[in-house]
Parts: structure tokens; C-alpha cells; sequence
């Protein structure tokens, strides 16, 4: 058999089509029940992991149960948090996980999408590799030295050359003020937010050049060739063909950013108060009063509070979820009616 | 189906069977973080001594109590004693082991340790927020002389429960009126101002990080990191360092014959040191296994009676003989199921 392949191969052409010898085997090459199995693994896998999701949900649920029977919604907005009176309220760790990713997006987003559009664009060949590899390198960073190179680092030089600037310059500007009061001391929920940022930034540009790269080089010589800028190219040739890739990196970034634990308590200051909006106030976020307090979280309501904080979070997380997904749908409704 | 799942269990039924019998020797307990490190040389110490295995985990002292209440550990450990109502309704007994101190420390350019001088009253002030900063009055009048810097004052504290924290909260709830009715004591408190590090090491890397700032760490934790600790005055009205001297004298003072819920802040004595606390041991009052009971109250007398230096190094404190007396007197307590007292001679 062995050896009459190649030669079977190699004259393929030329070989007249032969006549079936004998009978076909009796007995199937496979055992019968070998697929019955696999199917049945591959089936099971899947179901374990709805199963594990809706478990997760449940045990959360139950968990939570005593908060949300004396809270209910006005949990959300309570922004009391005492465990001494035994009074809980997640507002502060709310608005502490939605501000420090919001300003993670804004500020990942665009220096991403540079990255990205350097990578695959404008980069000169040898240095395209060297820089992919370095940005995925940092993607394999663990959190906690995020968060230690933010406190002892990093903070500083937010408080002095950023923090304290801003504050003499907007100090006492109507509107700007609220944003820059509190503290400079670099701990807050703005150096929360930058240090989420440098951690989804190698996520967000790694997905970004990867469905850069997948645009066929046609569309963009076509574009090139008539006459379109660089910049016009990726608006309108590179951005409109890859956006589901895009938008997915996006979400990807905002799915660690709000539930990153160990780097944004490092730098976010725990303080369970709402001083106004100002982004240099030590605030809060979910993961890391979870982080913080669950394990010394005496029974009862305490730790209901916490679990219907975690809860939140999922819900949150889904909600992330549900929108990218809409938004894809509505983009690619528009893509419809525009052709 | 059925046969199968019937079959693993019993599969697994008799190795847990076994590897109970084979680990009978070994005794398991969880709790507090602050006493972990001693715990842990205790137990190195005792298992070369008597060859029984101590296994400790340092969860948490919530995590602890709740471990001890559900049996699934053979004793718990918390730095926030129980009071007697709630041992009796848990059906619990507890005991000290050893004595540590809360030290407030800061990071003032130009300060040396023990140079700044607090009231009780002035460090609730300035964990209220109302003290905020460094030339305020107040602090000008304790420390006359001390170039005192014209900054605000970074406020640092626990982000996470802990027993250091119900130590420092209890002192605060104690000296500081107003402290006692907005904030009031516990292992985690509503703070009114401050960040929060996570630790000992979180709050001393906060401390160390931000300029002008305080906050409060274990005695060892700052000894070790030669922090720049504060002088607090005592109940007597003596200004006293953070030593082991000044923490024994506290723990001198306290009436440990009636209950072994002790606070040891705040108390009386020329030289006691206001900031100091006990960790204690929780254990079932009635033992459905005995013979692990037995075993837990060896290692702590074996640790009672050849500890104290192994403490020392650690920069804790050992117990006054007469409290270990009392404390031993008190294991009596601790019965099997049919109401016999359990040995440990």
C-alpha cells in the first residue's frame, strides 16, 4: 500500500478507472459507538458550560438574596456603605467600575487604533515585528505588577506633573473645578482609569491589527490607486471592512477594564464615599471592595450586599454584551441599505 | 447510571475514610492574618517536638469564625474577640494567645519616629476629616516646637476587614465621642475620609508613597519597615512609644478572671501603650472528635509553656503567667459528647 501510493498519486491522470475487487468489508472501520461518544463529550461540554453559567447565576442569586429583599433596586442608588450600622448601597463602586473603564476606553480606543493602523500601514518592515511582539508581550503582564508599578511609579508622576498643573490651572474655573478637586496625591479614580487603559491597550491594538491585516490588499490598491490618502483609505476602505472585528476588540478591552481586580485596587484608594465627581478622589470599584472586604464580610447582610454587588457586575458585563451585539446588527443593517 | 454513581461514591467515602484515619494526627485551623506568621513557626517548632502537623490558614478572622461555627476546622482564630452572648449562642470558648500593638505612623519630610505626639482625640479628629491639615492648632499645641508642615493630611487606612482595624476603630470609639457616634468600631468600618490599602503592606506602601500622610500598621510590620511611628497618650496621660514593654503593661491591666473578652485598648497603667489588642483562638465548646480536640489544646499549651521566645523574635507578646493559668483553667470547659472534659496532659 505504502508503496504503490506516490506512484498511484503521481500518474493519477493516466490511470484508467478500475472495476471495485471483492466485497466491501464487512465491518465498519470505526467502532459504531466511538461517534455516539464523541458527540455525546462534545454535547456534554457545552451543556457543562451553560450549566456552570446558570449555576453561577443561581448561587449568585441566592447569595444576594437577603440584600435584595432589603434593598431591592434602591441598592443601586444607595450610596451609604457602613457595616458598622449595617446599612449597604453599591452606588459608590457603581459609578467607581463604569468611570474608571470609561475613561480606559477613551483613552485605549484612539491610541490602539494608532497602534494598529501603524502596524499595518505605515510601519516599515522591520520594525513590524519587534513592536507586534512587544505589544503582546505586554498583554502577558500580570495585573498585580500593573498595579504596583501604578502605585509606585506611575502615581507620583500623575500627581506631580499632571494632577497638581491641572489643579492650578482649573482650580477656579466654574464647571472644571469639580472635576479636579480632592487630593493630587496620583490615587484616585483617573489613575485607576489610566492604568486600565495601559492594561487593555495591548488587547484592543492586537485584535485591531489582526483584522487590519485580513483586509484584502485589492480593496486597498484599488483605493490607492484612485488616488485615496492613507487616511482615507483606513476610514473608508480598512475601518468599514473590519468594524465587527473592531468593535469586538473594543469590547474585549471594556470586558477586562471593568473586571480588572488586582490593579485598580492598587491605585483606586478604596474609599467607599462619593465626594462630588471629581476623578482625583479615591473612589472605588466592585471587583476590588469584592477583593477588599469578602473575606472578613461577616454573614448576613454584609456579604449579600457584596454578592449582589457581584451580581450587578454580571449584569453589567451582559448588558456590555447585549449592546455590542446590537450594535453590530444595526451596522450591518446600514450596510444594506447603503449597497 | 445509577450503579456507577453509587459505586464512585463509595469509592469516595472510603478514601476520605482512609486518609481521615491516616491524617488523625493533623489538626487544622484558620483565622486571623496578624498572629499567622507565629502560628506557623509554633507549629514548625511543635511538629519537630512531638511530630503532630499543625496545618494554619491564614483566611481572615470572618472567614475564621465562620469556618469554627460550621465544625470545619478544629479551631478558629480572630484579632475581634467574641463577647459571651455570642460565645453561648455558638457554643464556642475563647482564649488568648498573644499580645500585639496598633502603631500610627506618618511620612512627614523632616520627621523623625517618635518625634509627633497624638491625643486620642486628635487622631479621631484626623480620621474624621476634621483635622486636615498638618499646622492645624491642635496639633501645633501637642507638639510645640516640631516644624510642622503647612500640608493637608493624607489620611490612610485598611480597604480591607481586619483585625488591626477593629483594634484601632475600638481605641478611636473609645477617646474620640464623635468618632463613636458617626463612625463607631469593627473590623471594617464606614470611613469618613482616607484611602485604603489592602494589608499591613497596603497601607505601609501608601504610607511610604504619599507625602504627609498617616496611617496605622501592626508593630512589627512598622519595627521591621523602621517606619516613623507616632506617641500616643495613654490613659494615665503619659506619651508613650510603641514597645513590647508598653503593650505588656497595657495587657497588665486588664481583669482577664471575669471574661476573656478584652479589649486591651485605651487602658490604664503609666506606661501602657493605648493601641493594644489580643488575638484569640475559638474552639467548640462540645467536641464530637475528641481526639482533635485533645491534640489542638496540646499544641496550644506546648506553645504556652515553650512559645514565648519564638513570640519575642516575632515582635509579639506572650501572655502574663496568669493569664495562661487562667486560660488553661478555662480548657476544662471543652467536653466530648458524653460531657467529659477532654485531656491534654
Amino acid at each position: 500500500m505504502a508503496a504503490t501510493l506516490p506512484a498511484s498519486h503521481y500518474h493519477q491522470d493516466e490511470m484508467p478507472r478500475s472495476d471495485p475487487l471483492g466485497q466491501p468489508p464487512s465491518a465498519r472501520r470505526t467502532t459504531p459507538w466511538a461517534d455516539t461518544v464523541f458527540s455525546l463529550l462534545a454535547h456534554g461540554a457545552a451543556i457543562l458550560t451553560l450549566l456552570l453559567l446558570a449555576g453561577i447565576i443561581v448561587s449568585l442569586v441566592i447569595g444576594a438574596a437577603p440584600a435584595i429583599r432589603e434593598y431591592g433596586l434602591s441598592f443601586l442608588w444607595r450610596s451609604e456603605w457602613d457595616p458598622v450600622k449595617d446599612q449597604y448601597g453599591g452606588l459608590v463602586m457603581i459609578y467607581g467600575t463604569l468611570a474608571t473603564s470609561a475613561i480606559a476606553l477613551l483613552i485605549a480606543v484612539p491610541v490602539s487604533f494608532g497602534i494598529a493602523l501603524f502596524l499595518t500601514e505605515l510601519s516599515p518592515n522591520w520594525l513590524r515585528r519587534p513592536l507586534g511582539v512587544a505589544i503582546e508581550l505586554l498583554a502577558a503582564v500580570p495585573s498585580i505588577v500593573y498595579g504596583m508599578w501604578g502605585l509606585l511609579v506611575f502615581s507620583p508622576v500623575l500627581s506631580e506633573y499632571v494632577q497638581q498643573p491641572l489643579q492650578a490651572l482649573f482650580g477656579n474655573t466654574p464647571g472644571l473645578k469639580g472635576l479636579v478637586s480632592g487630593a493630587p496625591v496620583g490615587i484616585g479614580i483617573l489613575s485607576a482609569g489610566i492604568i486600565l487603559a495601559i492594561m487593555i491597550i495591548p488587547f484592543i491594538a492586537a485584535v485591531m491589527r489582526d483584522v487590519f491585516e485580513v483586509t484584502p490588499a485589492m480593496l486597498k490598491e484599488s483605493a490607492y490607486g484612485l488616488g485615496s490618502t492613507t487616511w482615507e483609505v483606513v476610514f473608508k476602505v480598512v475601518l468599514p471592512y473590519t468594524k465587527t472585528g473592531v468593535i469586538g476588540g473594543i469590547m474585549l478591552g471594556l470586558g477586562r477594564a471593568l473586571g480588572e481586580t488586582m490593579a485598580v485596587t492598587f491605585v483606586i484608594g478604596n474609599a467607599n464615599q462619593l465626594n462630588g465627581a471629581s476623578l482625583f478622589e479615591a473612589a472605588n470599584s466592585i471587583t476590588s471592595v469584592l477583593a477588599n472586604e469578602f473575606a472578613e464580610a461577616s454573614e448576613g447582610l454584609h456579604q449579600a450586599s457584596l454578592l449582589y454587588l457581584a451580581l450587578v457586575l454580571f449584569f453589567i458585563t451582559f448588558v456590555v454584551l447585549a449592546a455590542s451585539k446590537l450594535l453590530l446588527a444595526q451596522l450591518k443593517k446600514g450596510e444594506g441599505s447603503r449597497s | 447510571m445509577n450503579f456507577l454513581s453509587f459505586r464512585s461514591m463509595a469509592a469516595v467515602a472510603a478514601l476520605s475514610a482512609v486518609s481521615s484515619f491516616a491524617l488523625a494526627q493533623d489538626i487544622t485551623g484558620a483565622g486571623a492574618t496578624f498572629p499567622a506568621p507565629l502560628y506557623a513557626k509554633w507549629a514548625e517548632a511543635y511538629n519537630k517536638a512531638s511530630g503532630a502537623r499543625i496545618n494554619y490558614q491564614s483566611v481572615g478572622s470572618g472567614a475564621g469564625l465562620k469556618q469554627i461555627r460550621s465544625k470545619t476546622v478544629d479551631f478558629g482564630a480572630s484579632d475581634m474577640p467574641l463577647k459571651d452572648d455570642e460565645l453561648a449562642k455558638d457554643g464556642l470558648v475563647q482564649f488568648p494567645t498573644v499580645i500585639g500593638g496598633v502603631v500610627p505612623v506618618v511620612n512627614i519630610k523632616g520627621i523623625n519616629p517618635g518625634q509627633i505626639k497624638l491625643t486620642g482625640q486628635a487622631l479621631g479628629d484626623i480620621y474624621l476629616g476634621k483635622i486636615a491639615k498638618w499646622n492645624d492648632p491642635a496639633l501645633v499645641a501637642l507638639n510645640p516646637g516640631v516644624p510642622l508642615p503647612d500640608a493637608a493630611i493624607s489620611v490612610v487606612r485598611r480597604a480591607d476587614g481586619s483585625g488591626t482595624s477593629f483594634i484601632f476603630t475600638n481605641y478611636l470609639s473609645k477617646v474620640n465621642t464623635e468618632w463613636k457616634d458617626k463612625v463607631g468600631e469593627g473590623t471594617a468600618v464606614n470611613w469618613p475620609t482616607g484611602a485604603g490599602g489592602k494589608g499591613n503592606e497596603g497601607v505601609s506602601s501608601y504610607v511610604q508613597r504619599l507625602p504627609n500622610s498617616i496611617g496605622y500598621v501592626e508593630y512589627a510590620y512598622a519595627k521591621q519597615n523602621k517606619m516613623s511611628y507616632v506617641l500616643l497618650k495613654n490613659k494615665d496621660g503619659n506619651f508613650v512609644a510603641p514597645d513590647d514593654v508598653n503593650f505588656k503593661a497595657a495587657a497588665a491591666g486588664a481583669d482577664w478572671s471575669k471574661s476573656f473578652y478584652q479589649v486591651l485598648t485605651e487602658q490604664a497603667g503609666k506606661d501602657a501603650w493605648p493601641l493594644t489588642g489580643a488575638t484569640f483562638i475559638m474552639m467548640q465548646k462540645s467536641q464530637d472528635k475528641p481526639l482533635q480536640a485533645t491534640n489542638s489544646l496540646k499544641f496550644f499549651d506546648w506553645a504556652y509553656g515553650n512559645g514565648d521566645k519564638m513570640a519575642a523574635d516575632l515582635e509579639y507578646v506572650s501572655l502574663p503567667d496568669a493569664v495562661k493559668a487562667l486560660v488553661r483553667k478555662q480548657w476544662a470547659e471543652i467536653k466530648d459528647t458524653s460531657g467529659k472534659a477532654v485531656a491534654y496532659k
